[in-house]
């Protein structure tokens, strides 16, 4: 048996940064300004487990995004790491997709691949973290899906023992393929690149594809204008306090705390 | 008439909390409509039991319930067709489901059926002036809240993690119950199936219930601390917190005590942070507290900012000393009751 999996990698700004996000006060955008795009980190983790599988079944990986023209670096990355082919989808016209444009387009595209077995994706993009894309990919694709998975191991062939993540436990399913899988991060842990896989991945293949490049492609589910989401106003939530410094040894220093937590309603 | 919907998630037999407190708020958002609002709750089980009266209590007006053995563990291939189809039926306006493991996976999926849009992990919602629903989401780790809308497409969807709203009974009126049709459940996908949900009974107090919650970062250091931690937390009658790398270390080990944009968002009594630096991942889930207390070497600690009183001090001291001091705390007014007794 070998598997033709397909992960889907999204370049987000470093979210190690995000403290340093602003809002412009004159044109009411989004300052990212300086903040290094990084593959979100969990997507790693899908790559890594999709690369063991790989190992195990033999096969092929793909790694597939749609995103800005720059986000090849990000995908050259990703075939350092390991992976076999990459693909950008990028068009003006993919622009400003919500959840449901993206999954659209990101399935056009693995459609068109024609022998997809397994998706993975993160569960959730560290920069709008809506984690939806994972179950709406799933839709259009008409492959059954699972969101939040922390474990797969194989039953038998093409068949696997899943799990996710639940309230204080967890869920377990049986798949069989095809299936897409939006993953956690405790599914695998991502290795480190290295030189070797740098220049390997130098000679792999990326395809760039646009609208026109994508077999039946409706205009109608793509970009803003297919995104049944429109975004509306920002603003940075209120947050601060007042911050009064508790000054003294430390000693008395709990004991001022002591005092606050009582003001603060709770009986000691 | 306008229909706000709220999924209604059911936990080993009962209605979730979220459920609870999704239904109070769409009782609020109904106040911005000059005419009659349904208030519906969405039900799909193996068994209704009394399911209904309680989201009778909390303000549904209709119960849509869908009973059957079919339904008894959750999956998507059986739970979203039944929706999709319900939406088609009764075009409600707006559907609420609770932003748990479920709700995070099957709102999508019906809204990728009905072609439709979802506002994800909401921290507010209201209803504007021309009548549309705007959902407020949080981006880049709670540092920009943004504005959601779904203009064209019905329903508007949003989901809601738990503890966003506050649940408040309602004066009863009756509700009504209709039956879901269920014809297609035979239909559905056979290469996905649910086996067994498995749930641990933790022993200590969910962080989201707790009047007191002691949370605790990386700056804890080691396990020993995180246990001081957690001692303290059960002096105080409340619950240990934690952040990511907190629960990355292995130190605290149940992912339910997370306090973040991943994790619980909470709003105790009082909130207390040590050796947590302040990231706006973990600062989105604990802002709403009544008062916040921390502690951190560090005196440009981001978490200061968003602090009522702060220390710049060591855990390595300062814990043994507050667990002294509510120790002994404890004992005076236990004796103090013992004399008062006599
Ligand atoms: C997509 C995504 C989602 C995330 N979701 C969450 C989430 O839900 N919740 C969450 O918490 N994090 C989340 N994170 C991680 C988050 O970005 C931060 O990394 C994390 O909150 C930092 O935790 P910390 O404050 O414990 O650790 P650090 O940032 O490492 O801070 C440790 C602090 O301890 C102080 N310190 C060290 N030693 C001592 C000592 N002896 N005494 C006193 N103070 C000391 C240091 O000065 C420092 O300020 C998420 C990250 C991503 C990318
Ligand atoms: N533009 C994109 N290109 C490729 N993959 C994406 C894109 N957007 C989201 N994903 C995948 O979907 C996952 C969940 O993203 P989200 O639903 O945006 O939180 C991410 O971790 C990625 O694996």
């Amino acid at each position: 048996m070998s598997l033709h999996i397909v992960v889907c990698i999204k370049p987000v700004p470093d979210p190690d940064h995000y403290d340093r996000v602003t809002i412009a006060p004159d044109t009411k955008r989004i300052v990212r300004e300086g903040i290094p795009t990084v593959i979100n980190a969990v997507d790693k983790c899908a790559l890594e487990k999709a690369l063991q599988l790989r190992a195990q079944y033999g096969g092929k990986v793909t790694v597939i995004t749609m995103s800005l023209p720059s986000a090849d670096t990000n995908l050259r990355e990703a075939l350092a790491m390991g992976a076999d082919e990459g693909i950008l989808l990028t068009d003006r016209a993919f622009a400003g997709a919500d959840t449901l444009a993206t999954s659209y387009t990101l399935a056009k595209a693995i459609s068109q691949l024609g022998d997809a077995d397994l998706v993975m994706l993160g569960a959730e993009s560290a920069d709008g973290a809506t984690g939806q894309v994972p179950s709406q990919l799933g839709e259009w694709l008409k492959m059954p899906h699972l969101w939040n998975v922390f474990s797969i191991e194989d039953v038998e062939e093409k068949k696997y023992r899943i799990k996710t993540k639940y309230e204080n436990g967890y869920k377990e399913w049986e798949g069989t393929l095809p299936l897409v899988l939006g993953v956690s991060r405790e599914l695998a842990k991502p290795r480190h690149i290295g030189a070797m896989g740098i220049i390997k991945a130098k000679n792999k293949p990326i395809t760039v594809l646009g609208k026109n490049d994508i077999c039946g492609i409706e205009d109608e589910y793509i970009g803003l204008s297919g995104s049944p989401t429109q975004a509306g106003e920002i603003r940075t939530p209120e947050m601060g306090r007042s911050g009064h410094k508790l000054e003294g040894t430390t000693e008395e220093i709990g004991i001022q705390i002591l005092e606050k937590i009582r003001a603060g309603g709770i009986t000691i | 008439m306008k229909k706000i919907w709220v999924y209604a998630e059911e936990v080993q037999g009962e209605i979730s909390k979220v459920t609870l407190e999704l239904l109070s708020k769409a009782k609020e958002l109904a106040k911005a409509f000059s005419h009659e609002v349904e208030i519906g709750a969405v039900l799909l089980t193996k068994g209704i039991g009394e399911m209904t009266e309680t989201l009778e209590a909390y303000g549904a007006e209709v119960v849509y319930a869908g009973e059957d053995d079919r339904l008894e563990a959750y999956c998507h291939t059986t739970y979203a067709p039944v929706l999709a189809r319900l939406i088609k039926k009764e075009d409600p306006d707006i559907f609420l489901f609770g932003a748990t493991q479920i709700g995070s996976e099957l709102a999508p999926t019906v809204a990728a059926i009905v072609k439709t849009g979802v506002a994800a992990h909401c921290v507010d919602l209201r209803i504007g002036d021309d009548g549309l629903l705007i959902s407020e989401v949080p981006a880049f780790g709670g540092k920009i809240i943004g504005e959601i809308l779904i203009p064209k497409c019905r329903p508007q969807m949003a989901s809601i993690k738990p503890g966003t709203f506050i649940a408040t009974e309602s004066c009863v009126k009756c509700s009504v119950v209709k039956k879901i049709d269920l014809t297609g459940l035979e239909d559905a996908d056979k290469r996905l199936i649910p086996l067994k949900t498995c749930v641990t009974k933790s022993e200590a107090k969910p962080i989201d219930e707790a009047e007191i919650v002691i949370a605790g970062g990386y700056g804890l250091c080691c396990s020993e601390n995180w246990s001081r931690l957690q001692e303290l937390a059960e002096l105080l009658g409340g619950a240990a917190g934690s952040t990511r790398p907190c629960l990355d270390e292995g130190w605290a080990d149940n992912e339910q005590t997370m306090i973040g944009t991943s994790g619980k968002s909470i709003r105790p009594k009082v909130y207390m942070g040590f050796g947590i630096s302040g990231a706006t991942h973990h600062i989105c889930g604990m802002k709403d507290s009544g008062l916040v207390i921390s502690i951190n070497k560090d005196k440009n600690a981001n978490i200061f900012g968003v602090s009522d009183y702060y220390a710049v001090s060591d855990v390595n001291e300062i814990l043994p000393i507050l667990i002294d001091l509510v120790r002994s705390s404890k004992a005076t007014a236990a004796e103090k009751g013992e004399k008062e007794c006599h």
